[in-house]
């Protein structure tokens, strides 16, 4: 939209990489706003066909390109009632009138599926009908969430708007302790910026720390970089991310200049940095992710259900996490524990791996592969329920009634918390 | 010019406030019913066209669920007045035509209080104006339209009449 002649090419950060190749720009100046070509569109049967499928009628339009379009069932399945009945039917009658050929049904949460799947590689620009879809961003694209009208904007003509954020930059030093993970890192961010700390701007992790995480546990910082507000939460593609993309069947034509996607050195960004070996295991209290503290302040609360679920809490490492803290135990009387696994396949790798079976020896419900409780679409927690979750958010009323009391932890600390029926220091029982 | 009745707000109001998921199934009009009823349950029964929202910072964190948005438009609120707005929801309430004032000192304004919107931000009873951050032409044109779809519209009828 803005035309800008560049006299000299500046060091330029991943965010504004990503954008200019998207904009078809040699590079981008913060603040600059730019139409974006988007590589990949993302959404699902809440966001997707039941609001689209009406306004894509009313214009009489068609979608733009198909083959660049995910869509996910996820929030209404399994159905619960006759109206999630009638979304998930909507949803599945659009696919085939719409011919898409990349559906993902019942088969695990969108922001775990999409990875999984390899539909997202470095370099890529693409929008999701979910604000957690920053998840995308630890593959070194450029994803984030958009409502059910611009996504309409999207499927018509291919194109999206950006202002070009600055870059936050999250330097983690140092090597996290046994039983901390990226679920205590992000919520200690969460905790210093706010929830909206983030202003929009792009957040980039990097540092020794981050580096040494596996590719879920990427995925979480990135997803929850959707709780300070930032609009994307980049990881730089290094050996790691290529390893996992390859393992999914991305090509080596989309794999060629993976690790070129870096901030330049001297690029112009804002930096943070934090220590991980002296991170301790973080709670978030009711009613906010920024409700930050070490596990330790809230060791007096007991607990009715521990959730292990969710995008940021219930894929393959986090259940092995579990798993490893409850193998051998049973939860406390008491307390009920819920695990709804984030997609089918890391189900399915957890069973062969026996970590299914310790979860369900220590007293674990299995719930389908799906947003569950985390979204509140479908089944909740009863009135004044103390919980504590794996999950995103802990916003009041999101998981059931008003008076439920949400507490935000890592899948160890959950593990934990339910063994001893009140919020517990993982690292005690390791 | 027309006046506007405040309905004032803390801050950190999320979209889980403004449209609970329990009633996320719905269409717009049951979800309205339930808009802000955790926070304020006078609202939605209260609020009458042409009224503003006023709120502390961060309003409309959270979900990409555009309906946060779509609740205030149905019961007719004319803009959210903040000092911050989720940039998500920023985009979401520009898309469907509401209008979102940046207004540093939004939370001098009192509850139920009558002010004007002018050009350059909110004008106080007794004169005093609060200025707003402007907002880009792109943004305007899409609130006068009355949102994208109204944008896209006549984008595809142009198209037809070429």
């Amino acid at each position: 939209m803005t035309s800008i002649s560049y006299p000299t090419r500046l060091p330029q950060t991943l965010a504004q990489k990503l954008i200019a190749r998207a904009a078809g720009l040699p590079q981008v100046s913060v603040g600059e706003v730019v139409t974006c070509q988007v590589d990949l569109a993302m959404f699902h049967d809440s966001s997707g066909p039941r609001r689209l499928k009406p306004m894509l009628d009313a214009l009489g339009a068609q979608i733009w390109d198909p083959s660049k379009v995910v869509l996910v069932m996820d929030h209404y399945v399994p159905a619960q009632d006759a109206d999630a009945k009638r979304i998930v039917q909507i949803t599945r009658d659009t696919a085939l009138e719409w011919r898409l050929p990349n559906v993902i049904d019942s088969e695990g949460i969108c922001h775990v599926v999409l990875p999984e799947r390899g539909h997202l590689h470095p370099g890529m620009m693409c929008v999701g009908g979910d604000s957690h879809s920053p998840t995308g961003g630890a593959f070194g694209t450029y994803m984030f969430g958009i409502g059910a009208t611009e996504m309409l904007g999207v499927v018509v003509t291919g194109e999206i708007w950006v202002q070009v954020p600055r870059t936050l930059r999250m330097q983690w030093t140092g090597q996290l302790a046994r039983g901390v993970c990226a679920k205590d890192m992000m919520l200690h961010m969460i905790a210093h910026f706010g929830m909206n700390g983030g202003q929009y701007q792009a957040v980039e992790f990097s540092g020794e720390a981050v580096m040494a995480l596996g590719m879920q546990e990427r995925m979480t910082l990135s997803n929850m970089s959707a709780e300070m507000g930032a609009q994307v939460g980049l990881i730089a593609a290094d050996d790691t991310t290529c390893a996992y993309l390859r393992a999914v069947g991305v090509s080596e034509d989309a794999l060629q200049n993976a690790t070129d996607w870096q901030s330049d050195a001297g690029a112009d960004c804002e930096d943070f940095h934090f220590d991980a070996a002296g991170l301790s295991p973080q709670v978030a209290a009711p009613h906010s992710p920024a409700n930050t503290r070490d596990v330790g302040d809230y060791a007096d609360v007991t607990l009715d259900v521990a959730y292990i679920g969710a995008c940021t809490g219930a894929k393959l490492e986090d259940l092995r996490a579990a798993a490893e803290v409850l193998r051998g135990h049973s939860v406390a009387q008491g307390v009920r524990l819920l695990v709804a696994p984030a997609s089918a396949r890391d189900q399915a790798q957890a069973e062969r791996e026996g970590v299914m079976q310790v979860l369900r020896d220590a007293g674990a419900q299995v719930l389908p592969n799906s947003c569950g409780a985390c979204a509140g679409y479908g089944a909740t927690f009863e009135e004044g329920a103390r919980v504590i979750s794996s999950t995103a958010r802990n916003f009041q009323g999101r998981m059931g009634p008003a008076s439920v009391q949400v507490y935000l932890a890592s899948p160890w600390t959950v593990a934990a918390s339910a063994l001893q029926g009140r919020i517990s220091d993982v690292r005690d029982l390791l | 010019m027309k006046t506007s009745r405040v309905w004032k707000l803390g801050a950190d109001v999320d979209t889980d406030a403004l449209a609970p998921g329990a009633y996320m199934k719905n269409g717009i009009e049951v979800i309205a019913q339930h808009c802000l009823e955790v926070l304020r349950p006078d609202f939605a029964k209260g609020v009458r066209p042409g009224d503003i929202v006023v709120a502390g910072r961060n309003f409309g964190i959270g979900s990409s669920r555009e309906q946060a948005a779509g609740a205030l438009v149905h019961l007719g609120v004319r803009a959210v007045v903040a000092p911050s707005f989720s940039g998500l929801f920023f985009r979401n309430a520009f898309n469907l035509g509401l209008l979102l004032l940046t207004c540093p000192e939004a939370e001098l304004l009192q509850d139920a209080e009558v002010v004007t919107l002018v050009h350059a931000g909110v004008q106080r009873d007794d004169g005093t104006l609060l200025a707003c951050h402007p907002i880009p032409d792109f943004l305007m044109n899409m609130i006068h339209a009355g949102g994208l779809m109204n944008v896209l519209k006549r984008r595809s009828q142009g198209n037809r009449h070429e």
